[in-house]
């Protein structure tokens, strides 16, 4: 099925999925990641992506983003085909404090998002300070703007990397691990901030963790990745003991205690949460 | 009483300056494109954490030019040739910082070794053997200045256009590879435009000194700025100060360039290392309690 894209198409907007994947599937030579993936996401939409280690989330992400290619089947942002670097989609990597040495500001790592992938020169315009206080006071980061990156709390750094990531008005937000290194306070205000963004600049999220109890109260749906499929439907659809043992093909069970959802024998708590390792895999 | 030969004016005097400075117009010009050159890239180096490949790539830019000079070609072209081949294997094989260090470790005494070995079986003058190591360009050609400028010129024309998404690369690669930025391609361009930056610092202040230029004025400014583009600005003025002053303290005590190209550099940096931290007690850092978000982690302390 191929869809062409009229003008009218775009001028619905909203009609048109934020994110549309139609019998997805990603294989490493003759291992197969996940196959017949097909996905519809609403603009506004929380979504989180689940499953162990090395059974596709990342690759889901870089498949969205441009940097690998489905083996077959389709993949559309705002009913396009995905191009690399794409200003349509914001994205944020895990919370790691930024371990480079360079002299930078929580304002300046906005700027990157806003014309980072830029070549020449850059002239300081007033229109470009005007859509970097904008994200950062959107993301309540102004009063730590102007102090040197390296200072800021983990939670703080992650305010800015969420204003990076809303600064080109995305209509997709990518986050791959988000809450990974945070305590959780920090986690809840990063949550928090996220579910908020999505209401406010009806931004379709996709959100990539180990941990669903953080986000449990705010995801619409969940897409739980094994075995090489992928079970998308709500977290009281597919956070069940029947469910997950279906897809696991074994003994699963999941506890509901105190809006709190515990599941054994999943594997899902990983010990190398590295995103780059499910990518090679 | 042989000490008392040896005074303040040993070291700092100013006698015939003004005869002198005529005479060495040429140098001052060198020092000024190396200044310009070693300040602009030196926030690039900060910011990449390259301080030890620099290092690594003016050992195999001092072999280049020892190897050069035995086999009596142009140690110019040989100081290029030596950096280029190590920049090329530093961005080739290290991405990582982890990594890169080794390799570095690795190549560094065998450059070193290769050019002791063509310094021994060179046969001409002496001080051109020291010079490659300690630095020494007092009577500079029109022909070095020009193939200077031109080097000067390459290394703009390459580092401009590249420099933002150099910089997205070096901060914060994850997301820069997310927007589309060629990440691994522009590290190597960097390589190249530091080998040869490296190769004709080396001239000026030699291959054991080259740090002062690339990495001393850059790590002055970042004590007194978290501008990017001031880093910038400080950093060019530092390292023009740096090489000019040193070129011209030289001049009367008649000793080599380059210790006073470094003590310049060096203190400079303790300067601007005391006003980062009587600024930084001063609160500088600080930032202004206006958070007032309901989830304001302003508050939280790291």
């Amino acid at each position: 099925m191929s869809i062409t894209t009229t003008p009218a198409m775009e001028a619905l907007g909203a009609a048109e999925p934020a994110i549309c994947l139609n019998n997805a599937c990603v294989a490493f030579g003759e291992r197969v990641l996940w196959d017949h993936v097909d996905l519809d996401i609403a603009p506004g939409e929380f979504v989180a992506v689940l499953g162990p280690n090395g059974a596709g989330k990342t690759t889901l992400l870089r498949v969205l983003l441009g940097q690998h290619h489905l083996t077959h089947g389709q993949v559309r942002i705002d009913g396009n085909p995905v191009q690399r670097g794409s200003r349509r989609i914001g994205y944020v990597p895990q919370q790691k404090s930024i371990d480079s040495t360079a002299v930078i500001r929580g304002r300046d790592l906005v700027a990157l998002g806003l014309d980072g992938d830029r070549w020449g020169i850059t002239w300081p315009t007033r229109q470009r300070r005007e859509k970097i206080d904008w994200a950062l006071d959107a993301v309540g980061a102004l009063a730590y703007a102007d102090a040197p990156l390296s200072m800021l709390s983990g939670g703080e750094q992650q305010r800015l990397r969420i204003a990076q990531a809303l600064v080109t008005d995305p209509s997709v937000l990518l986050c791959d691990e988000p809450l990974l290194s945070l305590d959780i306070f920090h986690q809840l205000a990063v949550t928090d901030l996220i579910d908020r963004t999505r209401r406010e600049h009806n931004i379709a999220v996709l959100f990539v963790t180990h941990e669903i109890n953080p986000v449990l109260p705010l995801v619409d749906r969940i897409i739980y990745f094994a075995n090489g499929q992928a079970l998308i439907g709500t977290p009281d659809e597919v956070m069940t003991t029947q469910t997950l043992s279906e897809l696991y093909g074994r003994r699963v069970e999941v506890l509901r205690h105190d809006g709190q959802l515990l599941v054994f024998g999943a594997d899902d708590h990983a010990h190398h949460p590295e995103p780059d390792q499910e990518g090679d895999a | 009483m042989i000490g008392l030969q040896f005074g303040i004016h040993t070291f700092l005097n100013f006698d015939n300056l003004g005869q002198l400075l005529p005479l060495v117009w040429g140098s001052l010009v060198a020092g000024v494109i190396l200044g310009l050159i070693a300040g602009a890239i030196g926030p690039m180096i900060h910011a990449r954490d390259l301080a030890f490949a620099v290092h690594g790539t003016s050992e195999l830019s001092f072999a280049g030019a020892a190897a050069a000079l035995f086999f009596g070609v142009s140690v110019n072209l040989g100081a290029i040739a030596g950096s280029l081949a190590a920049a090329l294997v530093l961005g080739w094989l290290g991405v990582k910082a982890r990594h890169r260090n080794a390799t570095i470790g690795i190549l560094l005494p065998f450059g070193l070794g290769i050019g002791v070995l063509f310094l021994a079986l060179y046969t001409g003058r002496s001080s051109n053997k020291f010079g490659l190591l300690a630095g020494q360009i007092v009577a500079v050609q029109s022909t070095q200045l020009v193939s200077l400028a031109v080097v000067a010129a390459v290394i703009a024309a390459v580092l401009v256009p590249i420099w933002r998404p150099l910089f997205f690369a070096s901060v914060d690669p994850e997301v820069a590879q997310a927007r589309g930025v060629p990440v691994r391609a522009l590290s190597m361009a960097f390589m190249v435009v530091l080998g040869l930056a490296v190769a004709m610092t080396v001239q000026l202040v030699g291959a054991l000194l080259v740090l002062s230029l690339l990495i001393t004025p850059t790590a002055a400014a970042a004590r007194l700025t978290v501008r990017p583009f001031m880093l910038s600005v400080l950093s060019v003025a530092f390292a023009v100060t740096s090489a000019v002053g040193g070129i011209v303290l030289s001049l009367g005590p008649g000793l080599p360039i380059s210790p006073y190209v470094t003590t310049v550099s060096f203190l400079i940096f303790l300067v601007c290392l005391v006003i980062g931290r009587v600024r930084e007690r001063r609160g500088w850092n600080q930032r202004p309690e206006v958070g007032h978000h309901p989830h304001a982690d302003a508050l939280h302390t790291h």
